[in-house]
């Protein structure tokens, strides 16, 4: 009982989450967390969509198990996932490896911002040289600005 | 015979649509305003085909018609009403002529509400929709007609699927399909400007309140989403990076960046292109989310109705429709003008900014949803995209977005002053800090990510007050003129500040609760307990507790905290007879903003007693992640009630100032010559 509250004190401390089922978890909170952590990035494969940590499919439950004799023997978390990667393929993995094969999974974020700035940068820098606004323009701006319809068709100005 | 009739009038609403696309087609060419008047009273008739054959599906669920195939394979007799009822949106078909329903409405809509649009645009424009109609009515009819009889009736339906029986998911469809549909009229006003080589600041006006109204809807559709997922797949989490949810995450995002771009349209003219471009997007985003879902390509925790084989027709229908638009878009685009100059630092370029990194998200989810697919295509090994991808691409790009955020509505147009802007914003800048600051060092277990979240939610909700602040010049001027600032206030700023502050309430609870929610599971006999953070949960009794379609077991579970009662938890755990699914009824205690969520799991046979599964979870601040959207939708809703954007007003005032109607060719290029 000590033992337990002890082991829930424990979690609390870590803030992991504990809502494994209490008939699988490692006595080790330590170990557990780390357990858990891979879980979460370990994809249930015959389920839809669910990593093992979320799923009550069997295979999900016999994953977690490889997991966690896996931890308890001492293996790291890249070790772990080379041994279910060598197993099941990459297809385990939630987050997919940074390789050649994935260049562009991981590479288009960056490359639309990159394009994108560039554009930006372009329209800024494709512009007609500034001139400041005559007297007249500038009264005649005022009045419109004040018009609730200046921003309803855009005006005309300096024609 | 009701069936019949429905099914009949789906088919009339199908002639509807093509005589709606080629009259109005027809009336700009010969510029005619009877064919165009023609072709709207097609549009109008071609509605009421749709609502009459959905009446008709939905008579057939309501009193379980079973010679309807459709009601036999998704209903059952002793289902709840409500649930008979949202059954008629739950199938393949169903949802299909929900969709139409959508589709047509909206025409009908445009017709009756579309006064104040330049005749040519508005009979270009239904034509569009009565096309998309028709390839949408012409899939219903003949590949996924939900009337059709079957030869022998069976007694008894096949029933809905259990996990889909509950409330939020009853009117989670509608709203997501009025969201999606909503975008078609931004797609055909897209076309009918393609056409008419007509994009200014009067069309872009013409396109915000559709897409406002889309955005609003499809935001509570993917709330309602949410908070099913919340509830009732019982992990306590709200959002997976699910494919399902990606597809309906991937228009709104394109929505969004089309509100915004649409704003720099309609006041500079500027960015015409990239915001037709977004206006195309964003109903092809519709389609293929539409796509997604029904056609099984993926797998997914939502995923129901699902039929391969029509997913084809369906990916065809979506290829044919934006490839003719985006097609249409290449053709006429280079003739854009590109509108009013301005600085580096101004609002257009924090729009330009804003769109920027919406792109650059939406990719990024495109991509993780579909990479899969891709690989797979191209003989690659399988792979799998999941939780930890997006968390490492889409949020940053959010960060960074949201981080610039309050900055855009205090920039002036044209050329900003960055200096005076930093200063105006010292303050939030200042509490945002202190509050990530403050969160640090009293929440525990530290978490400098969820902190920096915090502030990050504070930053934005302080902003938005900074941005109110400062248009009504309050505490510089006289209370009685700042009151007066304040009700002058267009709706339009009330709907922004208010969207903007519902997302940071919305990333305050969503950090808040990733960073510290606690968890705890336990197998309980009667009488023992367990710990969920602070709380002390306690299973009292366990009980049956059947419905009309489904045995279930009911805990009954006293929550305490330092010995006082909190509250008494009745969480159910339920197998369906029909089908032999089980499914868990979550309780959840509302402490504050804060959720206590607890689950009954199996029961497990042991030594002495029978022991059942107890998870319990304690979500701090989980109210915030659903009313956030809310707060958002209610900040479109509020915009949409601008007087500025009804139609009609528009075009009273655009009367009053100019006598003669403006020529295209002048309209074309509105900004000529400003600045």
């Amino acid at each position: 009982m000590r033992a337990r509250a002890l082991l829930v004190a424990a979690a609390g401390a870590l803030c992991l989450a504990a809502a494994s089922d209490p008939a699988e978890r490692l006595k080790d909170p330590a170990q557990e967390a780390r357990a858990r952590a891979i879980f979460r990035q370990v994809r249930c494969l015959v389920c839809q969509n669910e990593s093992i940590d979320d799923s009550e499919a069997e295979l999900a439950q016999d994953l977690r198990r490889v997991v966690r004799e896996q931890v308890a023997g001492g293996a790291d978390e890249a070790q772990v996932k080379r041994f279910l990667t060598a197993r099941y393929g990459e297809f385990v993995l939630l987050r997919p490896t940074v390789s050649f094969g994935n260049a562009a999974l991981w590479g288009a974020p960056i490359l639309v911002v990159g394009a994108g700035l560039m554009l930006w940068v372009l329209r800024l820098r494709n512009r007609p040289p500034e001139s400041e606004l005559s007297d007249v323009e500038g009264a005649r701006l005022d009045q419109l600005s004040k018009d609730e319809q200046a921003d309803t068709i855009a005006p005309k100005i300096g024609r | 015979m009701i069936a019949e009739a429905g099914a009949f009038a789906l088919v009339l609403a199908l002639a509807f649509s093509l005589a709606q696309a080629g009259l109005s087609a027809a009336g700009r060419i010969r510029r005619s305003a009877t064919l165009a008047a023609a072709g709207e009273g097609a549009a109008l008739a071609a509605f009421l085909g749709v609502a009459l054959a959905f009446a008709a599906l939905m008579h057939g669920f309501v009193v379980s018609d079973f010679s309807i195939s459709n009601v036999a394979a998704n209903s059952h007799s002793e289902k709840p009403l409500l649930y008979r009822v949202a059954g008629t949106w739950g199938s393949h078909e169903g949802s299909m002529l929900l969709w139409c329903l959508a589709l047509t409405g909206y025409g009908a809509v445009m017709v009756l509400f579309g006064k104040g649009l330049s005749a040519g645009l508005r009979a270009v424009a239904v034509a569009a929709q009565g096309v998309l109609g028709t390839v949408f009515l012409a899939y219903t009819v003949f590949a996924s007609n939900p009337l059709t009889r079957l030869a022998e009736p069976p007694v008894e339906g096949r029933s809905l699927n259990p996990l889909l029986q509950d409330p939020a998911l009853a009117f989670h469809p509608p709203f997501l399909y009025a969201g999606y549909v909503g975008m078609s009229v931004v797609f055909s006003l897209a076309v009918a400007a393609l056409i008419e080589g007509r994009v200014d600041a009067a069309w872009a006006r013409w396109v915000r309140p559709w897409a406002l109204a889309a955005w609003s809807l499809l935001t509570v559709g993917i709330m309602l989403g949410s908070f099913w997922a919340y509830y009732e797949l019982g992990w306590g989490g709200w959002w997976f990076w699910d494919p399902v949810e990606n597809a309906s995450f991937m228009p709104w995002l394109v929505a969004t960046a089309l509100l915004h771009s649409a704003v720099v349209t309609e006041k500079r003219g500027a960015l015409a292109g990239w915001t037709v471009f977004l206006a195309l997007a964003a109903f092809t985003f519709s389609m293929l989310g539409g796509f997604l879902v029904r056609s099984g390509v993926l797998t997914s925790v939502h995923a129901f109705a699902v039929d391969p084989t029509r997913g084809v027709l369906l990916l065809t229908i979506l290829g044919v429709t934006a490839g003719a638009g985006f097609a249409l878009f290449a053709w006429r685009a280079p003739t854009f003008s590109a509108g009013g100059v301005f600085a580096p630092v101004s609002r257009e370029s924090a729009l330009i900014l804003n769109n920027i990194l919406l792109s650059a998200a939406t990719a990024t989810v495109l991509l993780g949803t579909l990479f899969p697919l891709i690989r797979e295509a191209t003989g690659g090994q399988p792979i799998s995209v999941g939780p930890p991808y997006f968390n490492l691409t889409f949020t940053p790009l959010m960060a960074a977005m949201l981080i610039l955020l309050p900055a855009g509505p205090l920039l002036a147009w044209k050329r900003g002053d960055a200096a005076g802007v930093v200063q105006r914003l010292g303050l939030a800048m200042l509490i945002a800090v202190g509050a990530a600051l403050l969160t640090l060092a009293i929440a525990s277990p530290r978490h400098v990510l969820g902190a920096a979240g915090v502030g990050l939610g504070v930053w934005l909700i302080a902003g938005a007050g900074v941005e109110i602040v400062e248009r009504t010049r309050a505490f510089r001027t006289p209370p009685t003129e700042t009151w007066r600032r304040l009700t002058g206030l267009p709706r339009g700023a009330w709907g922004m500040t208010l969207a903007h502050a519902g997302l940071g309430v919305f990333i305050l609870g969503a950090c808040f609760e990733t960073s510290w929610k606690v968890e705890a599971a336990e197998t309980l006999a009667i009488g023992q307990s367990l710990d969920a953070g602070a709380y002390h949960l306690t299973l009292e009794r366990v009980v049956a507790a059947d419905g009309p379609n489904y045995e279930a077991e009911r805990g009954f579970i006293r929550a305490t905290r330092g010995g006082a009662l909190v509250c008494e938890a009745r969480p159910e755990r339920r197998s369906f007879l029909v089908g032999g699914q089980t499914t868990s009824e979550v309780a959840i205690c509302q402490r504050g903003l804060s959720h206590l969520y607890i689950v009954l799991g199996e029961r497990r046979a042991a030594a002495a007693a029978p022991v059942w599964l107890v998870r319990a979870y304690w979500n701090p601040w989980a109210s915030l992640i659903f009313l956030g959207p809310v707060i958002m939708a209610l900040g479109g809703v509020v915009s949409l009630s601008d007087r500025r954007l009804r139609l009609g007003v528009a075009r009273r005032a655009q009367a009053r100032r100019r006598p003669p109607a403006p020529t295209p060719e002048l309209a074309a290029r509105p900004a000529e010559g400003e600045g």
